[in-house]
């Protein structure tokens, strides 16, 4: 039985696509949930029934450790029957087509099913084909929105508020979902985002999306209360994008030089998996008064339990 | 068969600067007799019977220079006879069919098979281009002279584009001994690498890889520098943004060719491909609203030619996929005519430069005999109520192939009837 409170708020969507598509009480509905998840991982017995009963599959179609994890241990602490799918071994690399897989997987009736796929905008064409929720876990480079959510709570644990702070996002903006999510989260919540990227990775009319942008990355950094860097993935460097990996680290690695443009309580954030001393000094990583990189890791378990709980049906 | 007599119409034939209310006679062998306002109840022998149009359009039968057809190889796309139901039901009479088959069509011996089905099958006039280069591989060219003595009208790698310039250098100059029309898809291949949709806004938003509209402008200006040196028949197939527009509009003041346009790009934007619509899809891809108005004002000022339906059928499984994975293209014959008059009903463009550049002037193009309703020429024509109003419904489409760009549109003027050689083909 839904409580008074549980139906005073509700989430607008029946899919979590992406942020585009979420109101700002949707969002703070879901940070709010997110926030008592904190505790109860921290806590002795992590394992709740609020998904007793419900099955939740996670299809990545790319490689993927901490997302995909991360969704799988969110599942299984809300009780939830979790199978997660390993493409490399079905039918898709036989020729089925997305359209095929999702018809099969909904005869399953499951309750969630977790998407991560190489192109843009393949979770909503799924979305289309199912009856249950599908939580997008990063499509092609159009939204990766758990991210942007999980990044959000942790600003907000850290700084205690997003409205107001100022917030650098560097790195591979041209091919980066987890980018494009944080630009509308972080402007939704008030923030001012700063993008600092070579104009080579830097897509075509960003500044519409209500964002500065700077090819110098010391001139992006100033006065920042975050940083937040992204992964430079490195096919870059063989498709002219970029000279060199070490010319990269000279202008956009994360250093102590640059760092101290930024605000000096500036807190350092990271998507993950890192290419220590490519995009990131190693020691600023490391640095456990700057960086909140594991932050993130640990309050995206409990965002991802949140987005579960409230897609559920 | 029997003369047939057309009265009160409004007649359009451009190529006879015809614009009047008036008659047409066909003659026993299907061919044109009289046209215009000299036709009339008073003149033609009273025991004859005759159709009494009521103030609907005739037109003269729609030329097409762009269209696929899957024949060989793609029966299951689209035939010669379904792609002639639903010429026929636009007004379509004669198309220029794009050589992107399986086999391609880059030799003499394909040639002759296109023309024994096209004769076969088909209800309207085919008239078929040959590759640039064999297997559409932009290195070596293919037979011209011999193509073209087999029946072919044109050459043009469809889909792709020349990229190598000394290859275009020396096809441009074959093209001038040969006499031979040569048809240019303009992109740059390395710009235009992996793109889906305009490089933009909307791209940026939807995560997909943008195609800059400056990856069409630069193999139109070399294009255009080669063709200062080595002047042949040339046409660029489509153009979608204001800057190629620009370009084209400059160096038509001392060169001589020809530029198309697509429909689709004439009539929508960006912004229709929506939540990833794969049908909206195309080659090249809907810009911005400004890129649109830019081509509608270019179709004004005569900087161009020709309207195409770009039709190209694409079965389901082309489309049902991530946008990053479907196929390009949508299926337009149908839809041609009715779309243009879109142009016309919400006053942006003059009905007679419509009906101009979609009969007259790409049968000046091609250098053939359709297009118009000269006295003694075959009556390939169209009767069309121009306000009636319809709704594009996909499951209506008579082309095999149902990815229209404008499902639930809703148009105003319907062709009623098609006639080709004096015969009726289709009746609403």
């Amino acid at each position: 039985m839904a409580t008074k409170s549980d139906k005073a708020v509700k989430i607008s969507q029946k899919h979590l696509l992406g942020i585009q598509d979420l109101s700002i009480s949707d969002v703070n509905y879901i940070l709010s949930e997110a926030k008592q998840f904190i505790k109860l991982n921290r806590s002795d017995n992590k394992k709740i029934d609020t998904l007793r009963g419900k099955t939740q599959i996670n299809l990545f179609f790319e490689p993927s450790t901490r997302t995909q994890s991360s969704f799988e241990l969110a599942g299984k602490r809300l009780g939830a029957d979790v199978m997660s799918m390993n493409i490399v071994n079905s039918a898709i690399k036989k020729g089925e087509t997305l359209i095929d897989t999702a018809m099969t997987l909904n005869a399953m009736h499951p309750d969630l099913i977790v998407v991560r796929h190489q192109d843009s905008g393949a979770c909503n064409l799924l979305s289309q084909k199912v009856e249950c929720a599908v939580i997008n876990a990063g499509d092609g480079r159009r939204e990766h929105p758990t991210q942007a959510l999980l990044d959000a709570l942790t600003i907000k644990e850290k700084k205690g508020k997003v409205q107001g702070l100022r917030i650098a996002i560097c790195g591979d903006i041209l091919h980066s979902r987890v980018a494009r999510s944080n630009i509308y989260l972080l402007n939704m919540l008030g923030a001012e985002v700063n993008i600092v990227a070579p104009t080579n990775l830097m897509p075509k009319d960003l500044e519409k999306f209500g964002v500065n942008k700077f090819s110098d990355m010391k001139k992006g950094l100033k006065d920042c209360d975050i940083v937040m860097m992204l992964r430079l993935q490195n096919e870059r460097m063989n498709s002219s994008f970029l000279a060199s990996n070490r010319e990269y680290y000279e202008y956009y690695g994360l250093t102590p030089d640059k760092l101290d443009c930024a605000k000096n309580d500036a807190l350092i954030m990271h998507p993950g998996p890192m290419n220590r001393g490519i995009e990131i000094d190693t020691n600023l990583a490391d640095d456990i008064n700057k960086s909140i990189i594991q932050e993130q890791v640990e309050l995206g378990v409990a965002v991802r339990m949140a987005c579960l709980k409230i897609f559920c049906k | 068969m029997k003369k047939k007599y057309f009265l009160n119409a409004n007649i359009i034939d451009p190529q006879n600067s015809l614009d009047e209310i008036g008659g047409l006679i066909i003659d026993e062998e299907g061919k044109i007799e009289a046209t215009g306002k000299k036709v009339n109840e008073k003149n033609i022998p009273s025991r004859e019977k005759y159709i009494d149009l009521k103030g609907k359009y005739i037109f003269p039968g729609i030329v097409d220079m762009r269209v696929f057809v899957g024949e060989p190889g793609y029966e299951y796309k689209e035939n010669f006879r379904t792609l002639s139901n639903a010429a026929l039901s636009g007004g379509v009479t004669s198309v220029v069919t794009m050589p992107n088959t399986n086999p391609i069509i880059d030799n003499v011996s394909m040639v002759d098979f296109l023309k024994r089905r096209g004769r076969d099958k088909s209800k309207i006039n085919i008239f078929p281009t040959a590759s640039l280069t064999k297997n559409l591989e932009g290195t070596n060219m293919t037979e011209f002279g011999l193509l073209q003595k087999k029946g072919i009208i044109a050459f043009t790698d469809g889909v792709k584009t020349i990229q190598n310039t000394r290859v275009m250098s020396r096809i441009m100059n074959s093209a001038y001994d040969l006499n031979s029309l040569i048809i240019q898809h303009a992109e740059d291949f390395d710009l235009a690498e992996n793109g889906m949709m305009n490089d933009g806004i909307i791209s940026t938003k939807l995560g997909l890889q943008g195609i800059p509209d400056v990856a069409e402008k630069i193999i139109i200006e070399r294009d255009l520098a080669l063709l200062e040196e080595y002047r042949c028949r040339y046409h660029i197939s489509q153009i979608s943004s204001a800057k190629s527009v620009a370009t084209i509009k400059e160096k038509k003041q001392f060169l001589k060719f020809s530029t198309g346009v697509s429909i689709n790009n004439l009539s929508l934007n960006e912004n229709d491909v929506g939540d990833f619509k794969t049908f909206l899809k195309l080659s090249p891809p809907l810009r911005t609203e400004d890129d649109r108005l830019a081509l509608v004002e270019g179709l004004n000022k005569k900087v161009i030619d020709v309207i195409v339906s770009d039709h190209k059928p694409e079965d389901e499984e082309q489309k049902r996929l991530t946008f990053a994975k479907a196929a390009n293209g949508s299926s337009g014959i149908e839809t041609l005519l009715s779309l243009s008059l879109e142009l016309f009903h919400n006053g942006s463009v003059k009905l007679n430069t419509i009906i101009e550049a979609l009969t007259s002037n790409p049968a000046k193009i091609l250098k053939i005999n359709k297009g118009n309703l000269s006295i003694g020429n075959n009556a390939d024509f169209c009767i069309v109520d121009i306000n009636k109003p319809w709704v594009v419904k996909n499951e209506n489409l008579l082309s095999k192939s149902k990815n229209t760009s404008i499902e639930n549109k809703k148009l105003q003027g319907k062709v009623t009837n098609t006639f080709v050689n004096g015969e009726e083909l289709y009746k609403l």
